[in-house]
């Protein structure tokens, strides 16, 4: 049924374009608009009237007129998956840049379009099933090496029923598009398999026997996430902030150090320069887990804020259905989303163009039920062959004016397990990263007891109330008692919370080093400074503080690592005996 | 054959609807009236009816007048002659001399490919210690300059024009005061920079659509010099006022506002332009400065609020200085590893013991004793305000760290700067004492 769909343009609104189809129309369909100078560009039919269809056009509509041709087919935007997506910088409908940058140079000219995965490259391909074997959907046929990984050639995702192998290609070199296997199903009907299948990126990509509870933690280095503020792999998480507070560096370090086998970057509609950044810098890290270039597992979907408005929410789910086929092989992938804000933005311009009746801030009706359909796509799943594999989603949120009351971030509050909220007031006092220690949450346990957790967000909590007290009363108004609380809540702050992302050390700390360095600041935090007077306590916080800092400056295992944490702990014990 | 069109169907706003055919989207046209000639931009293609954007405005267009398409976009003549001009915002010239010849160049080309783009990595010392120490201003940056009316944020880009080492250099004014555009002019031609300046001036005065032009011109002819090569700095003033323009249009044609009457794709409108900011793989590069005056002061407003979700950072300009609070470079970690091993430190020390000086001085202010530490944060922040923050001041990098240094140690022990060891031990000022 898949015929073609022919029609010509009657008006022309910017990215949106109405055609008067001459027969059928499918809703969501993609096909072309022809520019009479022979530019062919990408559209999908997202309404439809009668015999008019509006299309979104992903390119710049300049140059089209009444009357150009468009030509449609009753197929939903997809994405082509298959080995060779790892490593990849593709813009939002899957053009891979660099073919792009090789074919038509310094700027992205519209209209030309490159597959997703090149069929020249040939790949190793080993049999995993045998002639006469039963597969399903999603059933592993067998594998090439991509990189460090093993990739599993699966059963296309959109078979119903089962279907049994008839011929298997033997072990050696075979492109993407060759027949690995032919197998039929319980009418005789005969199917040819190759390593690379198609699927809808709105579609969720989900097969599997069920969906877990995700409970393992994420370690992402970063301290106040891994401690305080715990995400899990399978779960979602979001990163709000008015801009300029980090939300851009924290999705790049944990980019960098998630201990996390996929990494997917959706750069959506967000600066060309921090993903140059990205593109320059991953080839040349070395992630420490492998030993290979961080390039080797990631991939980047980038719609920068110039590129078409369309495309833009398009790329966010060309993302996650990259993100989805990696956790189809038991793998753990992490979709970074920056920003999801540009991405509702994107759908209040196209709705906008619609004429549909405004929502709250002119954002489309349908926002929250889009937002939480996205992140419903992360999860833990139990493959068809048992094993685990988990998509984590962590977005970021651009608030208008960073007022958090805003349609966007409501909308991704409810649906998501953590909410690590930026402050503007951390970040104007450079303490990196801005996560507010007192109004983010999450549902999720991590790698320190949860006892422990609550018992320093007490002390943060009870510090804030000092600080807010001392404000009005004054230092001299406040009691000795209640300002070793403010230091020690300070402490914890500068210790352990703030970390230095430019440092090499001080950037990521290893989970054991965290439990560790948690511990010993749990320690001071308990020690009974009683009888102390202020300019005394202040000395003795000042002091420990300093020690700390050169401590996580300090390389795990280094004369200076040891020689820091032997004078904190003299420190500690000195100042457990001076206490009567 | 030249054709003619006149059968104005509507008139309303800056648009006018006629009929016409084989017209294609955002092509130019030119609209012939009483008043004379106007370019005009096509904005809505519905069966034969095109609207115009009228360049000139409505005023005194009748229903029959005459429309001529042109069946290109928007364009700007390209050549080396450009150097030294002053136009308007649709490139006519401003300066009484003859229209401008070259190459003919479309104005919004498309995106330039993130893979054809370098890492940002050369500094651009401007000579303001809170720009080059604080946040270091990087080529190909785009950067606004975030301040209020009667603040001196032109006489800042005019100096940063000035000082900057830049081959070519572009002014953009957007509904720029008389007396301001002639003061930048002064500025130009007095510092010698005048012969590789290229000025693009909507006036006040202006048609507020033409105000929209100005950036595209600037920005469609610094890409040219920067893809033969040239290290180009563009400055525009107002983005506001260009925001306000595209308010004003959205309003006219009917679209739904999404905040304060700013039309919805504001960020892409603004991301386009500022976007062109760009190092080129194997080519030059281009920095874009803005100016950004905040309605208000209120940087929740929508168009400072969108900028800076857009830019690379911003300037802050408040009271005659650059505020450190607010202010960001986001580019500076790409530079500042490099120029000395203190610089790092220094910037975060310098930043975060002066943000705990506000508090002793609200403390202060509030008729509370300070402490000891108090009174020496308090001693710090006036040092640092006179010594670094003053506008006035003019200081090669080098020069305004060791500066930095001698005002910690005026103020502070070692330890209680915060900064580590290694690099104390290294740069502390002991002689003093």
């Amino acid at each position: 049924m898949s015929g073609r769909m022919k029609g010509k343009i009657v008006s022309v609104y910017g990215s949106l374009v109405i055609a008067e189809m001459e027969d059928r129309v499918v809703q969501n369909s993609v096909g072309y608009c022809h520019r009479s100078d022979g530019t062919r560009l990408l559209s999908e039919v997202i309404r439809v009237r009668g015999q008019l269809a509006d299309l979104q056009v992903f390119e710049e509509t300049r140059g089209l007129k009444t009357g150009d041709e468009v030509e449609f087919r009753a197929e939903m935007l997809s994405v082509v998956l298959g080995p060779g997506l790892l490593g990849q910088v593709y813009d939002g409908l899957q053009n891979p840049l660099p073919e792009l940058a090789q074919r038509v140079g310094y700027f992205l000219a519209p209209g030309t379009y490159v597959p997703g995965l090149s069929t020249a490259v040939t790949w190793d391909f080993t049999p995993s099933a045998k002639v006469g074997d039963s597969v399903v959907a999603g059933d592993t046929l067998g594998t090439v090496p991509e990189g460090i990984f093993t990739h599993r050639i699966m059963a296309p995702f959109a078979w119903r029923g089962r279907y049994t192998v008839e011929r298997i290609a033997s072990a050696g070199q075979y492109t993407i598009d060759a027949e690995i296997a032919t197998v039929v199903d319980a009418q005789g009907e005969r199917r040819v398999v190759t390593m690379q299948q198609t699927w809808p990126v709105k579609v969720p990509l989900n097969v599997s026997r069920r969906r877990l509870l995700p409970t393992e933690p994420l370690v992402t280095r970063v301290r106040i996430v891994d401690s305080m503020f715990p995400i899990v792999r399978g779960g979602t998480y979001c990163i709000p902030g008015p801009f300029g507070a980090g939300k851009t560096v924290l999705q790049q370090i944990t980019s960098r150090h998630a201990e996390i086998d996929v990494v997917v970057f959706a750069a959506c509609g967000e600066r060309a320069g921090e993903v140059v950044e990205t593109l320059r810098d991953f080839p040349k890290l070395i992630d420490p887990r492998t030993g290979r270039s961080l390039m080797e597992r990631t991939i980047i979907v980038c719609n920068t804020s110039a590129m078409p408005v369309a495309a833009r929410e398009a790329s966010v789910y060309t993302a996650a259905t990259l993100a989805e086929y990696y956790r189809q092989m038991g793998l753990d992938v992490l979709l970074l989303a920056d920003s999801t804000s540009r991405w509702a933005q994107a759908m209040r311009e196209l709705s906008g163009r619609l004429e549909e009746i405004p929502g709250e801030e002119a954002f489309p009706a349908y926002l929250e039920s889009r937002i939480a359909a996205f992140y419903e796509r992360a999860g833990v799943l139990e493959l068809t062959d048992g094993q685990l594999g988990s998509l984590t989603i962590g977005g970021t949120v651009s608030p208008a004016g960073g007022n958090f009351e805003e349609p966007v971030t409501q909308g991704t509050l409810k649906v998501v397990g953590a909410f690590l909220g930026l402050s503007r007031a951390r970040s104007d006092a450079r303490r990196y990263p801005a996560i507010d220690p007192l109004d983010s949450w999450s549902k999720y346990r991590g790698i320190i007891e949860p006892a422990k957790v609550l018992q320093m967000r007490r002390l943060l909590a009870q510090g804030h109330e000092v600080r807010q007290m001392m404000t009005v009363v004054g230092e001299e108004g406040t009691s000795a008692e209640d300002f070793a609380i403010a230091l020690k809540a300070d402490f914890f702050d500068n210790c352990f919370l703030q970390q230095n992302a430019f440092d090499d050390v001080d950037g990521a700390t290893p989970a054991e080093r965290q439990r560790f360095v948690f511990d010993k600041a749990l320690q001071v935090v308990e020690l009974d400074l009683a009888g102390l007077d202020k300019t005394q306590l202040r000395e003795v916080m000042v002091r420990a503080a300093d020690w700390f800092r050169n401590w996580n400056y300090a390389a795990s295992g280094s004369s200076e690592y040891d020689r820091y944490l032997h004078e904190i702990d003299r420190f500690i014990a000195d100042r457990q005996q001076s206490t009567p | 054959m030249r054709k003619y069109y006149n059968s104005i169907r509507r008139i309303a706003g800056n648009v006018v609807t006629v009929d016409a055919q084989g017209v294609g989207y955002d092509e130019l046209a030119v609209i012939t009236t009483s008043r004379g000639e106007s370019l005009a931009q096509v904005i809505g293609l519905d069966g034969h009816e095109v609207s115009l954007q009228v360049f000139a405005g409505s005023q005194g267009v009748s229903n029959n007048d005459r429309v001529r398409f042109l069946h290109r976009p928007m364009q700007v003549p390209f050549s080396e002659n450009l150097l030294g001009r002053v136009f308007d915002g649709s490139a006519r010239p401003r300066d009484g001399r003859v229209p401008a010849t070259g190459t003919p160049l479309d104005i919004g080309s498309p995106v330039v490919n993130p893979i054809r783009r370098r890492m940002p990595d050369k500094m651009i010392a401007t000579g303001i210690p809170m720009i080059d120490v604080f946040n270091s201003l990087v080529e190909s940056q785009k950067l606004p300059i975030f301040s209020v009316a009667g603040e001196p944020y032109n006489e800042l880009l005019a100096r940063i024009g000035l000082q900057a080492d830049a081959d070519i250099i572009i002014l953009g004014g957007m509904g720029l005061r008389h007396d301001d555009y002639l003061k930048f002019r002064d500025a130009f031609e007095q510092g010698g920079v005048l012969g590789r300046a290229i000025l693009f001036v909507h006036t006040a005065a202006d048609p507020v659509v033409e105000c929209l032009m100005v950036p595209d011109l600037c920005l469609a002819v610094g890409e040219q010099f920067a893809l033969q090569g040239k290290r180009v700095l563009v400055l525009l003033t107002d983005m506001t006022a260009f925001a306000d323009a595209l308010k004003e249009i959205a309003i006219t044609m009917e679209q739904i506002p999404s905040n304060r009457g700013y039309p919805g794709d504001l960020y892409t409108q603004m991301a386009k332009r500022y976007e062109k900011a760009v190092d080129f793989d194997e080519a030059g590069s281009m920095t874009v400065l803005a100016c950004v005056t905040m309605p208000g002061n209120d940087v929740t407003h929508p168009v400072p609020d969108n900028t800076g979700y857009i830019t690379e950072g911003q300037f802050y300009l408040h009271n005659g200085r650059i505020e450190p609070f607010g202010s960001l470079s986001r580019l500076k970690q790409q530079v500042n590893g490099a120029t000395r091993d203190d610089h790092r430190a220094i910037m975060d020390a310098c930043i975060q013991l002066y943000a705990l000086c506000r508090e002793s001085r609200e403390k202060r202010d509030m008729g509370f004793e300070a402490s000891p530490w108090d009174r020496k944060l308090l001693k710090y922040g006036l040092l640092f305000e006179q010594r670094i923050m003053d506008l006035s001041i003019n200081l090669p990098l080098t020069a305004a760290l060791d500066r930095c240094w001698e005002i910690l140690a005026e103020c502070f022990e070692p330890a209680e700067t915060g900064i580590r060891r290694a690099i104390v031990e290294k740069h502390w000022p002991y002689r003093r004492e």
